[in-house]
């Protein structure tokens, strides 16, 4: 039941520099909607880890800031999207340690951890979305739920 | 043997030699590839000047993911193997508590609260054994 406000900001990602500014922009617009610092701070992170996995596993993309409120409440959804080769065991992937690279297998399940909502769209062959979004002033979700 | 100057190893990373200790200040937010390169400066310059202990300070850096969590780790463990000990000194407690959460705990490495104490530790004869690199925390 969320009522988008629309697309605060579209970034790309396409280096390491990009993830640089990703970083920035997630912590000040986290920072004006009143999150506190430890919120900021799980949100950077977050953005940090699917912000790269969109660089090194989806060979690029975009970064997609959007304000969004339910019942009064603020939030920040962000929505990062490749045209890579898609996650084939979504199931596989989230777990920790798991990697199809040299990773340490933690991105993806971390930031799941890290966020209110989390959802993965990945067609095989096509590429990935993932979206999470973060309410201002929630606590955490309870540990059985992720 | 106190050469107190400043040696820059990697782009924007200060390195300070202080006696038998390199003092690495981390801050702001570190471009992979800049993180990358220190790691691979640091063996060298660990080598070279034969300090028995590397400080690397993250007080000014705002957040840790698991790419900068790897690459402290990895320090961690050449720096062990060229026979220095290092102590990663100043995380942030919002850091910290983003860590653990993210899976991150990182038990192959000492830490400290400031500075001042990791020079203490690095002074103090060595007590635990040697600790294997970087584990990931169960779900
Ligand atoms: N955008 C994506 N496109 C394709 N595959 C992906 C994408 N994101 C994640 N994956 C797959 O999911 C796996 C797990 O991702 P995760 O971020 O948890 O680990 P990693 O990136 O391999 O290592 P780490 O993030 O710990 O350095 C990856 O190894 C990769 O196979
Ligand atoms: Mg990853």
């Amino acid at each position: 039941m969320h009522t988008a406000a629309g697309v605060e900001a579209c970034l790309p990602i396409r280096s390491d520099m990009d993830l640089v500014w990703v970083r920035q922009h997630v912590r000040q617009a986290a920072a004006r909607l009143g999150f506190g610092l430890v919120d900021q701070t799980k949100l950077v992170t977050a953005a940090s880890e699917l912000a790269r996995n969109t660089l090194v596993h989806g060979g690029g993309g975009q970064l997609e800031v959007s304000l969004v409120t339910a019942d009064g409440v603020s939030g920040l959804r962000l929505a990062f999207s490749d045209s890579g080769p898609g996650i084939p065991d979504l199931e596989r992937a989230l777990s920790d340690g798991y990697t199809s690279g040299d990773g340490l297998g933690m991105g993806l399940g971390g930031a799941r951890r890290l966020v209110h909502d989390f959802e993965v769209e990945s067609v095989p062959g096509s590429g990935t979305t993932v979206r999470v979004t973060s309410w201002v002033g929630r606590p955490p979700r309870p540990r059985e739920e992720v | 043997m106190s050469e107190g100057f400043s040696r820059p190893v990697a782009g924007h990373v200060p390195v300070l030699r202080l006696g038998d200790v390199l003092l690495v200040t981390l801050q702001g937010d570190l471009h992979d590839s800049t993180a990358q390169q220190l790691q691979q400066d640091l063996s060298e310059t660990i080598a070279h000047s034969r300090v028995t202990g590397v400080v690397i300070d993250i007080s000014g850096v705002e957040i840790v993911d698991s790419f900068l969590g790897r690459v402290l780790a990895e320090i961690a463990a050449q720096a062990e193997l060229l026979a220095a000990r290092t102590v990663v000194a100043g995380m942030r407690p919002a850091v910290a508590i983003t860590l653990v959460e993210l899976g991150l705990t990182l038990p192959g490495l000492r830490t400290a609260l400031t500075t001042e104490a990791a020079m203490e530790l690095l002074a103090q004869p060595i007590v635990s054994s040697r600790s294997g690199g970087l584990r990931q925390g169960s779900p």
